[in-house]
């Protein structure tokens, strides 16, 4: 152990590789907990399957399957459901230390926290690409052009990298799993209350405006008017490029509301 | 010269719990400092400070010279933490997580993934390097997260309650590995709640209570103070307790009768000595006992030598562990 004599001070990785090694450690986390896909893909395709087939049957959406509804709305939504077990694991790495470990290394603070939401848009990027892939074996089609819907795919996951900062703010205050955990779940009735599932038009009319105007039903609308095109257009007030356009400013508030707060949580002393 | 810790009137609170209640303390250069005291004492709440992760309320706290509020930057690129809970990856293993943090201390891949192999060997991990921490034994993970304290070389490690929860064997292999590295020129700050911990590793021993300093000195000079051994006579009745208590009266301390447990205890300078002698009173007052041993004084007898009273043993609520900040 000669280096220990020798080296008086370190200066510390930068922004960039520290935060790959924080990004690359949460990927690694992922990848080896095969329970962790299995169970969760189990789980995302069950619903889908209950929706498509149990509800199915009873909701008419004006000439449009219900299936090519549905689709759309539930890969959204998955995000907010992927999103409980990155507040789970943010909660985790408070609770064993590991962030003690991390801030007391001469890194900027900044770095754990975009590799942390880097690698988890990533992995969600997966998930939503299974939950997809899904949709499409249980007869969803899309009908635009293959632009159109891969621009709906890179939507989701901008929504995705938004709705991150979120759950690790809500990992941070929460500071134990299980708690972060039952804190995300506030965001369920958001997913019910919205366009996600059923159309706004079938709910009562006091509860209307709020689900017309609320970010997931903005979130979901857009994507669906990217997937369909005109059919979804017809039944909706307003065009594609307004629920692409309110969309994207959703997520930049989102980021602008949690971003700091997750990076002034984690710095805190 | 500039020691590598200095706390004065260090002070920090939560809410009506006084963590640090003006915490005077010196870690010199080249020895190992051991801060030593039962639960709740505040002995994380101080290597946390020492971290930069916890921010004192009051008082000043200097690390290698810089001064941990004003300079946390420059604190952190002298500490290695290892942490009271091991803070390291299940998912990787155990070579993943120390390239992981070599990198985050600035080497660059060569220099991580050397350092790495430095630090197993040095641990005695490098046959289980390979594997995922998640099938490593506790005494593994604690080796391991006490290497991942140690890949970035720091000049200062911290080491909270770093053999807790370990069987006799995996401490005393971490107490070798601890060993090793101070012989490499690392200086070492450690918490322990064993007072035999802080004796077997540290050149200074501070015993805090309650977020203050009650006594400090090196070991021999605790000894000396709290008495070196510990007699304990095991009554086979309860009914002779008193009567153990008056035969051992006398070969050193005040004897502390604990009925429940049917036992007497005294402390004594010269353990083996004075053992003798006890067998001898016993003996020759026909006293029936079950055994009688000599050991260590507890951190519970050396306060109580060293304060007049008792740990405080009854927890307040609030005082449960609080992994962060
Ligand atoms: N984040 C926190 N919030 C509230 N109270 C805290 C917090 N951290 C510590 N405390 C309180 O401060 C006191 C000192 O705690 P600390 O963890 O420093 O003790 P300790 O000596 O490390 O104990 P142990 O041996 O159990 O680890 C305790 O009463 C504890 O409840
Ligand atoms: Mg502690």
């Amino acid at each position: 152990m000669t280096a220990t004599t020798t080296v008086a001070t370190r200066p510390g990785a930068g922004l960039a590789p520290s935060a790959v090694a924080v990004a690359l450690r949460t990927i690694r986390k992922f990848v080896r907990t095969p329970q962790l896909i299995v169970v969760g893909t189990i789980q995302g395709a069950l619903f889908l399957l209950i929706f498509r087939y149990v509800f199915g049957g009873s909701i008419g959406v004006g000439g449009l399957p219900y299936v090519d509804f549905l689709v759309p709305g539930f890969v959204t939504t998955t995000i907010l459901f992927a999103g409980t077990g990155a507040a789970a694991g943010v909660a985790e790495d408070v609770e064993h230390g590991f962030f003690d470990r991390l801030r007391s290394l001469p890194i900027p603070r900044l770095s754990v926290m975009a590799g942390r939401s880097l690698a988890d848009t990533a992995l969600l990027g997966f998930t939503l690409a299974v939950t997809t892939a899904i949709g499409f074996a249980v007869g969803f089609r899309v009908h635009t052009d293959l632009a159109a819907s891969l621009a709906a795919f890179g939507l989701c996951v901008v929504y995705g990298f938004a709705f991150e900062w979120m759950f690790i703010t809500m990992g941070l205050v929460a500071r134990n799993a299980q708690a972060a955990q039952g804190l995300s779940m506030i965001v369920f009735p958001l997913t019910f209350v919205s366009s996600a599932y059923v159309p706004v038009a079938t709910m009562p009319s006091w509860m209307r405006p709020f689900a017309e105007n609320q970010p997931i039903t903005v979130m979901v609308d857009a994507v669906r008017c990217l997937t369909q095109g005109s059919r979804v257009e017809a039944l909706l007030p307003h065009h594609t490029a307004y629920y692409v356009g309110m969309s994207l400013l959703w997520t930049v508030a989102l980021i602008a509301a949690f971003a700091p707060v997750a990076i002034a949580r984690f710095s805190h002393r | 010269m500039e020691h590598i810790v200095e706390a004065r009137g260090l002070t920090k609170s939560y809410g009506t719990v006084r963590a640090l209640a003006g915490l005077d303390l010196v870690a010199r250069r080249g020895r190992v400092a051991a801060v030593l005291g039962p639960n709740g004492a505040g002995k994380t709440t101080f290597v946390r400070a020492v971290a930069t992760l916890v921010q004192p309320d009051g008082g000043s706290l200097r690390v290698a010279g810089f001064d941990v509020v004003r300079q946390p930057a420059h604190v952190r690129r002298v500490i290695g933490l290892a942490g009271q809970s091991a803070a390291v990856e299940d998912a990787m293993t155990g070579r993943e997580n120390l390239e992981m943090v070599g990198r985050l201390f600035g080497l660059d891949r060569a220099a991580a993934r050397a350092a790495t192999t430095a630090v197993l060997d040095q641990l005695q991990l490098g046959a289980d390097a390979d594997r995922l921490v998640r099938t490593y034994s506790g005494g593994m993970r604690r080796r391991l997260d006490l290497g991942a304290s140690l890949v970035g070389s720091p000049r200062l490690l911290l080491l909270d309650e770093p053999t807790t929860g370990l069987d006799p064997r995996s401490r005393i292999e971490l107490w070798d590995a601890i060993r090793a590295m101070v012989a490499g020129g690392t200086d070492v700050l450690l918490t322990t709640q064993y007072l035999e911990e802080a004796d077997q590793l540290a050149a200074d021993i501070v015993i805090i209570d309650q977020g203050r300093v009650i006594a400090e000195g090196t070991p021999s000079e605790l000894k000396s103070r709290a008495g070196r051994d510990v007699i304990e006579v095991h009554a086979r009745d309860r009914a002779a307790l008193p009567l153990v208590a008056e035969a051992l009266r006398g070969l050193g301390g005040e004897p502390r009768v604990e009925i429940a447990t049917r036992r007497v205890a005294i402390t004594v300078d010269t353990g083996t000595d004075r053992l003798m002698d006890a067998v001898r009173a016993l003996d020759s007052r026909g006293i029936d006992i079950e055994d009688i041993a000599l050991r260590r004084p507890t951190l519970d007898e050396v306060f109580l030598t060293l304060t007049g009273k008792p740990v405080d043993t009854a927890e307040p609520q609030d005082r449960r562990r609080h992994p962060a900040a």
